[in-house]
């Protein structure tokens, strides 16, 4: 019999990959029901304390707050702002609408260290003392650009037809926008809003240069490891994780079930 | 313009003088257009020549370059789309994908807030038999189905003129035959100004009350479908709505009531009030179905012009009638139609035959097939060439 490479090597390649992927989560899950008194480095004892009192540990909630407050308007002013970007370079002619289209990339392809620091400088010597309102417009800097090219590809994908229909059915502009364009282009804006959410949540490179004294949450678990990282990071993480896992699960399933109605429905 | 109330009837529709230029081509040179309230009007040609501008202008989709557009008497040229009391069945239909077929015909009332819109909308749908479709997003519809929601989301609106964009191309012919009869009993029904756009020549004739054949941005020939038909002008209306058999050769003599033009030795008698032009080099033709074929020399006849003996190329049965492309020395193949009176065909491939019409039937055209056209085209590379680089200096801020 001729040796089959493909028959087992690839699943378990596959499984060692899963492994390898899963791992620092897994072990993030497990260690947020660690018993651990100050460092969370070794297994003490099974514990739901953490889970249940996780605002104890001093500086935890607070960054989380802040992570949240500074995702929340980060997002609403990128995806505002992006979104109308996005129409006018799919729709409208004008001076210079390729370069803006290349330069929306180069905050992207910038290493985010040279974006932090640039901006610390710009900051400085324009006297803006730093805080929650530079590491809030910092975050809607960097997320502008992953709004564009996200909402772009929607716009470019929606038939102009339609909007001419609205017109030609007395529907003024303001009109045409709000009840033919945005809800047309929703499920973009949607996916270009969580997608800014989750970068800002994240960042820890361009914040620490911005953030002056006020901690988000990458910050204060960076802080932290310094001298221990309380298990209260890791309720969080792991809750942060959980929440958007459960969302994606919603998502699948209602539009599987959409499409089965759908596919009923035109039968 | 657009008050609350519905247009109590079709209005006139006037172009005066419209040009429209698109960086680098011209899609409507000098046009003038008057359509009269109530007829059903149609603007026929190939693809690119200048009839869905034509109609996007009217909609106020596009702005002209010059020249006025009036409804129903009122200069419109600078009001905006959503302003004029005109609507418009897409090609595409573009109905709104996330809205019932209910939302979607009620749109144009509820936007100009038209009293129980709800209502209404059902009214338009019962009228394209719909109405149990009215809770449905479009998607879930066919083709045809789909047709007739943007069909009712105009008319539902009685506007002063309904245009029309190709609204039938993309159903089957079966349905399309139906959907023919029904937009012209919907038409006899609201007494709206109708001005529908179409490449499809039988469509066109069997709607309208009226066909102007566009073609290179203008009107080459305007009239009822008979006229055009039976009466074309120039050479493109002669072959674009139906088919023609065309002769040019000198005139070589006129008297009474005709003339005679020779064609490389055959001499062929035209009307001369069929003929737009007298003297000089003059193309002419004939219907295919106006001819007759016979297997014997026919004999000769006053007021009947005869060809041949020419051979039979090819034989084509249609069910209906047969297609003979007769091949007449000197004259190039000639095209006849004949309908099937008897079993099988009257002539056999390669038999030797005679073709002959009464000279009645003949017409004389004002231009000749191998014309110029009206302006250059835009199809090589050097203008595509030209139009690029203007697409990117006006994008560079040169321009």
């Amino acid at each position: 019999m001729r040796f089959s490479l493909g028959k087992w090597l690839l699943p378990v390649y596959s499984a060692l990959a899963l492994i390898f992927l899963l791992i620092p989560i897994g072990y993030t899950f497990v260690f947020s029901f660690n018993n651990s008194l100050k460092s969370n480095v070794q297994w003490v004892g099974f514990t739901f304390d953490k889970w249940l009192h996780v605002c104890d540990a001093q500086g935890v909630c607070a960054a989380f707050g802040t992570s949240i407050l500074v995702g929340i308007i980060a997002t609403v002013i990128a995806t505002a702002l992006g979104t109308l970007m996005a129409i006018a370079l799919v729709r409208y002619k004008f001076r210079a609408r390729s370069a803006i289209s290349l330069l929306l990339f180069l905050p992207m392809a910038t290493p985010e260290v040279v974006l932090g620091a640039g901006l610390a400088a710009q900051f400085l010597s324009a006297g803006v003392p730093k805080g929650l309102v530079t590491i809030i417009i910092a975050h809607a800097l960097f997320c502008l650009s992953f709004v564009v090219v996200t909402v772009k590809a929607r716009v470019a994908s929606l038939d102009p037809a339609l909007e001419e229909a609205g017109r030609d059915l007395y529907g003024s502009p303001g009109q045409v926008f709000w009840r033919i364009t945005f809800p047309l282009l929703l499920p973009g804006i949607i996916a270009a809003a969580l997608l800014s959410f989750a970068l800002s949540f994240d960042d820890f490179i361009i914040t620490r240069f911005n953030n002056g004294g006020v901690e988000t949450f990458p910050i204060f678990v960076y802080t932290a490891a310094a001298r221990g990282v309380p298990a209260e990071a890791n309720v969080v993480a792991s809750a942060v994780f959980l929440l958007a896992l459960i969302m994606v699960i919603v998502a699948q399933t209602t539009s599987a079930a959409r499409r089965k109605r759908l596919a009923k429905l035109t039968l | 313009m657009v008050g609350s109330a519905f247009a109590e009837a079709g209005a006139d529709l006037e172009l005066v003088g419209i040009h429209k230029r698109f960086p680098g081509f011209t899609a409507i040179e000098d046009l003038d257009l008057r359509i009269p309230a109530g007829s059903f009007f149609a603007l026929l040609g190939p693809s690119g020549c200048g009839k869905t501008t034509t109609l996007r202008l009217v909609a106020g989709l596009e702005q002209p370059t010059s020249g006025r557009i009036l409804i129903g008497g009122k200069d419109v040229t600078d009001v905006k789309s959503f302003k004029r009391p005109v609507n418009t069945v897409f090609q595409s239909y573009a109905l709104f994908p996330h809205m019932s077929v209910l939302e979607n015909v009620a749109f144009g009332l509820r936007r100009r807030g038209i009293s129980d819109p709800v209502g209404k909308a059902h009214e338009a749908l019962q009228l394209v038999e719909l109405d149990h479709l009215a809770a449905r997003r479009p998607q879930q519809l066919s083709g045809g189905q789909q047709q007739r929601v943007a069909l009712a989301r105009a008319v539902v609106n009685r506007p002063a003129l309904l245009l029309l964009d190709e609204p039938l191309g993309a159903l089957d012919l079966k349905l399309r035959r139906q959907m023919q009869l029904e937009l012209k009993s919907i038409q006899d029904d609201v007494g709206l100004t109708f001005l529908h756009v179409t490449h499809d020549q039988e469509e066109a004739m069997t709607m309208a009350d009226t066909v102007a054949v566009m073609n290179k941005g203008a009107i080459e020939q305007m009239g009822a479908p008979e006229e055009l038909y039976e009466l074309p002008r120039t050479a493109f209306v002669a072959n674009f709505l139906g088919q023609s058999n065309l002769f040019t050769g000198p005139v070589i003599s006129s008297k009474g009531e005709s003339m005679v033009v020779d064609i490389s030795g055959v001499k062929i008698e035209v009307p001369k009030d069929r003929s737009q032009r007298h003297n000089g080099e003059v193309t002419i033709g004939v219907r295919p179905e106006k001819l007759s074929v016979h297997s014997e020399a026919p004999a000769k006849a006053a007021g009947v012009n005869v060809l041949g003996p020419g051979r039979v190329t090819d034989v084509s049965f249609s069910g209906v009638s047969t297609q003979y492309l007769v091949a007449v020395p000197g004259l190039g193949p000639i095209t006849v139609f004949s309908q099937n009176m008897v079993f099988g065909p009257i002539a056999n491939l390669g038999a030797e035959v005679w073709v002959s019409w009464t000279v009645d039937h003949g017409f004389g055209l004002a231009d000749d097939p191998g014309d110029a056209p009206r302006f250059a085209s835009d199809t090589n590379t050097a203008t595509i060439a030209t139009q690029t680089r203007n697409e990117l200096l006006a994008e560079i801020g040169e321009g």
